[in-house]
């Protein structure tokens, strides 16, 4: 049960070697032995979304992934997306918009806006509702963080032309 | 140069940002779980009951208490002080002694040196027990009369005359489910032992002098001993006000027992089967009305099932006996209620506490009335709603004072054009034979003030440091709804400072003692009050410096935008700060608040509990599959009184909100108790609350222009936690319009809620049947 395991993987650009637990879920492994608590733990198995990271550019549940299984692999987490600067316009849209309350749920649900935005470039409200239903929020009602997201699409696009 | 007429950034009415907006979305915000264990801490979990009643014969702890990693096991024997944690009644003991009484009661807890050692040596305990029949059903605990607190009754008139002389009678009864609060952040608390007695605990609750006080009991040493602090919770919505004393106790009592630092934060499934939720209630109606709708005479019986102990349940049941009025005056009426004990978790505060309930109560009799008339719901309400100076005073004696109803419906009404989306409704009916759409609307009257005049009171403490930036304390809790936000605009406004330059602090019953709860919608009210009065009181002694250095009467000192004014002289606030440090003046004051005006007669049921009332309306629009039972709520209309809101952009998010997860509760949120009393439904797998597809696409929420509160509330506001919550009816009475059509309105649907595609399905057969035995074209 506590085989330990070796991995190597790339961690918000930076390399990282550690033993862990072949147990050990992504989500704790990210939080407990690399301190990055942005990532949240909400129901784990697998339906809150509150724990989304990202896996060589997919999004994937950071509780039903196990920290071996990420061996050689690219993660980025809220922290990292945070650093870069890739999502400052959707953190700025949900500050101004009000689609946080509690803000458990927010890295996941931004993300996952990311993921959507990256893939669509000018997603239909329907659209927008579709993608993010992966994740759930208590607070908001999910008006606000589809606004957000439809907004940060618009300003995108506005500025690709 | 005088003082400028500018307002100030972040005071009140403004639109200022939630002030963990960049925590949160940069993950930097920081919940329970994410502050790093000091060396030498342990993790818990618990054993809970896999019975629903039983005795306890015998607990077997060798196996877990020998597995890698546990440093300590707990039992009932193992509480040093009061083994009771009951809020309002002492009938609930942190652990058992001999006795389950719910499917997921914890029995022992585990400490150990990992999260997966705890939960792994919590397997290992062998518990033997002898099962008992359980009462699970409401019949049974009503017949039984088996109740968690004595029935409370409310009368007026002479109810029995009343439906024995009207025209039309009407009577059965129907049921609305419980609901999970599914709070994103599960409970949990982190208990460290300090020096000799003392015990530190970080609670995410939103009640953390019951948490000092539990904890204080079950240890069986003083308050003062005890320090509990939050500084955020992920979402709370009443299941963080007494559910959290049972992880902050049961870590308490580890950490004690250990003298080390102990986390118990539970995992989903044991959250769901351990901690309390709103209660489900049986509804039974006898009513009377004449030609038009105007109702003489209702017998009214709520029982609220309240589970295996009192914990909330009397107070959520005063609360539907006092919102089963909703808008209407009742001339006859007879309430009375029910706290049934059950062999289920315990229930608790959510979000409306009874006041969901009983508006559910009126308002589905209000339609029933309204198919037997062949009119519309709306019709029937237009004839009960409360009069202006006339026919204006609740079933429990409060004369209603502030009656802005028709305002609020007027407002709804310009914004959408009810008539003409009726009849759009009912020509898309005409041609669609599977797909049927409902329309309603739901008015809302909502009480504000607790029930118990007790917890009326905040404190705050404020401090101004000599450069001129402020700390911000009171025992308001934030959950996410914005309140710190909202009462640090408050203390902006009051200093006449940039928002940026207070800094808001965690809640510890270290710094304000005594609190109440924050519930019952008052956070802002009681409060921003508080703290408002702390701000003011330095103030008054800054102003007394600044008079004496300008040498000018203090009446002419004012502060506006960063600086303190004295005609066309000026200094900043900081260096008014500085100065007053200067010149010995104190630069920290506490607040104190008391809500006026309210009185409560437990005795009677009767008194002035609330301060004031808050209104809104909604208008709904759902549509049906009558083959699968699905449905779908396609667009909402909302218009909520916010009072002279404190801050528009947080108010609209609580009005959102509070809609759609009432939306969970009377549509998907199915809490499914098997015949053993098991919890089926205990995770989000099976339980299921609002998904962003589920919110309404067209989704418009309002709040009600130009309405100050005629009570004087912090700035004239008025609370908005639960009010919009109540405005999910209008998805309740729509599906039920939907499927009242295939009876061409003629008949109401015999449908319980949750509103599941299941029992949807049920009520759309059934009432074929029906108007096909009463000869109706379908």
């Amino acid at each position: 049960m506590n085989e330990m395991c070796d991995i190597s993987l790339t961690v918000n650009g930076e390399r990282v070697s550690e033993r862990v637990e072949a147990r050990k879920s992504l989500v704790d492994f990210l939080r407990d032995d690399l301190t990055l608590t942005g990532s949240h733990v909400g129901c784990e198995h697998g339906v809150c979304g509150a724990c989304t990271v990202r896996v060589n550019g997919e999004i994937v549940r950071g509780c039903l992934m196990l920290a071996v299984q990420c061996d050689g692999a690219s993660v980025e987490t809220i922290e990292g997306v945070s650093d870069s600067g890739e999502i400052a316009d959707l953190q700025e849209a949900f500050q101004k918009r009000n689609a946080l309350q509690c803000g458990f749920c927010t890295p996941g649900m931004l993300l996952t806006a990311q993921d959507l935005l990256s893939n669509d470039q000018t997603p239909s409200r329907d659209h927008i509702r579709e993608h993010i239903s992966g994740n759930y929020c208590r607070c908001t009602g999910y008006h606000a963080i589809v606004d957000a997201v439809e907004s940060v699409a618009q300003a995108r696009k506005g500025s690709r032309k | 140069m005088s003082a400028p007429l500018a307002r100030v950034p972040g005071g009140i009415h403004a639109s200022v940002r939630h002030d963990s907006a960049a925590g949160h979305v940069s993950g930097s915000a920081l919940y329970l779980d994410d502050i790093p264990n000091v060396p030498g801490s342990l993790e818990a979990a618990l054993v809970l009951s896999p019975h629903a009643h039983a005795r306890i014969k015998a607990i077997d702890l060798t196996a877990a208490l020998a597995a890698p990693g546990v440093v300590a096991a707990i039992l009932a024997k193992d509480i040093p002080g009061k083994n009771d944690i009951g809020p309002i009644r002492p009938d609930e003991p942190l652990l058992p002694t001999d006795m389950v009484e719910y499917d997921g009661q914890p029995v022992a807890a585990i400490a150990a040196g990992t999260l997966d050692q705890a939960r792994a040596a919590a397997k290992l305990v062998r518990v033997d027990y002898e099962p008992l029949a359980p009462v699970l059903s409401l019949d049974e605990a009503i017949e039984r009369e088996q109740f968690v607190a004595p029935p409370q009754i409310m009368t007026r008139g002479d109810v029995d005359a009343a439906l024995k002389t009207a025209a039309h009678r009407l009577s059965g009864e129907f049921n609305c489910g419980g609901q999970d609060h599914f709070y994103l952040e599960g409970q949990i608390a982190i208990a460290t032992p300090g020096e000799g007695r003392e015990m530190h605990v970080f609670s995410s609750t939103q009640h953390p002098t019951e948490i000092q006080h539990g904890v204080a009991h079950l240890l069986g040493i003083p308050f003062n001993a005890v320090t509990c602090e939050v500084r955020r919770m992920g979402g709370g919505f009443g299941g963080k006000e007494s559910q959290a004393t049972m992880i902050a106790g049961i870590a308490a009592v580890l950490a004690w027992k250990t003298r080390r630092p102990v986390k118990l934060r539970l995992p989903r499934d044991d959250d769901m089967r351990a901690t309390g939720k709103r209660h489900p209630f049986l509804i039974r109606y006898e009513v009377s009305f004449d030609d038009g709708g105007l109702i003489d005479g209702l017998d009214l019986m709520l029982a609220a099932n309240g589970g295996n102990v009192a914990d909330h349940t009397p107070a959520v049941l005063t609360r539907a006996l006092c919102h089963s009025d909703n808008c209407y005056w009742l001339p006859n009426l007879r309430f009375r209620g029910y706290a049934c004990k059950t062999n289920i978790v315990s229930n608790t505060a959510f979000r409306g506490y009874g006041g969901p309930q009983g508006m559910f109560a009126i308002e589905t009799i209000i339609e029933m009335i309204a198919r037997h008339l062949s009119t519309s719901p709306e019709a029937v309400r237009e004839r009960n709603f409360y009069g202006i100076g006339r026919n204006d005073v609740t079933p429990y004696g409060m004369k209603v004072e502030d009656n802005i109803i028709a305002r609020v419906l007027e407002e709804l009404d310009r914004n959408v054009d009810l008539a003409r989306w009726r009849e759009e409704i009912v020509a898309f009916n005409r041609q669609s034979t599977i797909i049927k759409k409902g329309l309603a609307t739901m008015p809302v009257k909502f009480g504000i003030s607790f029930n118990r005049p007790a917890l009326n009171q905040a404190g705050a403490l404020v401090h101004v440091y000599t450069d001129g930036s402020v700390t911000l304390n009171h025992g308001g809790t934030e959950m996410g709804q914005g309140l710190f936000i909202k009462v640090a605009q408050v203390v902006a406004e009051a200093f006449q400072i940039d928002i940026d330059n207070i800094r808001i602090t965690a809640t510890t019953t270290a710094k304000v003692p005594n609190t109440s709860p924050t519930a019952a919608s008052s956070g802002s009210d009681l409060n921003g009050m508080a703290a408002l009065n702390a701000a003011e009181r330095i103030k008054a002694r800054m102003t007394d410096v600044a008079a004496e250095q300008f040498n000018i009467p203090a009446g002419e000192i004012v502060f506006q935008q960063n600086r303190v004014y004295a005609g066309n002289r000026s200094m900043s606030f900081a260096e008014l700060a500085a100065l007053s440090w200067e010149k010995r003046v104190s630069l920290s004051a506490t607040g104190y608040y008391r809500t006026p005006k309210i009185h409560w007669d437990f005795a009677t049921n009767s008194g002035r509990p609330f301060y004031y009332f808050t209104y809104g309306a909604a208008a709904a629009e759902v549509a049906i599959d009558t083959l699968t039972g699905e449905s779908r709520v396609l667009r909402a209309e909302l218009v909520q009184d916010c009072g002279q809101s404190l801050n528009p952009a947080i108010d609209l998010g609580q009005i959102e909100g509070a809609f759609v997860q009432g939306m969970g509760w009377l549509t998907t949120e199915e809490l499914f108790w098997d015949e053993k009393g098991r919890l089926r439904t205990h995770g989000p797998s099976t339980y299921k609350i609002p998904g962003s597809r589920d919110a309404p696409p067209v989704f418009n929420a309002r709040i009600l222009p130009d309405a100050p509160n005629r009570e004087e509330t912090v700035f004239r506001s008025k609370a908005v936690g639960e009010p919009p919550l109540m405005l999910a009816l209008s998805v309740w009475l729509a599906i039920r319009d939907a499927i009242s059509s295939l009876s061409d309105y003629r008949l109401a649907a015999k449908l319980d809620a949750p509103a599941t595609p299941e029992r949807v399905l049920e009520a759309v057969d059934e009432i074929r049947a029906r108007a096909a035995g009463s000869g109706s074209a379908i």
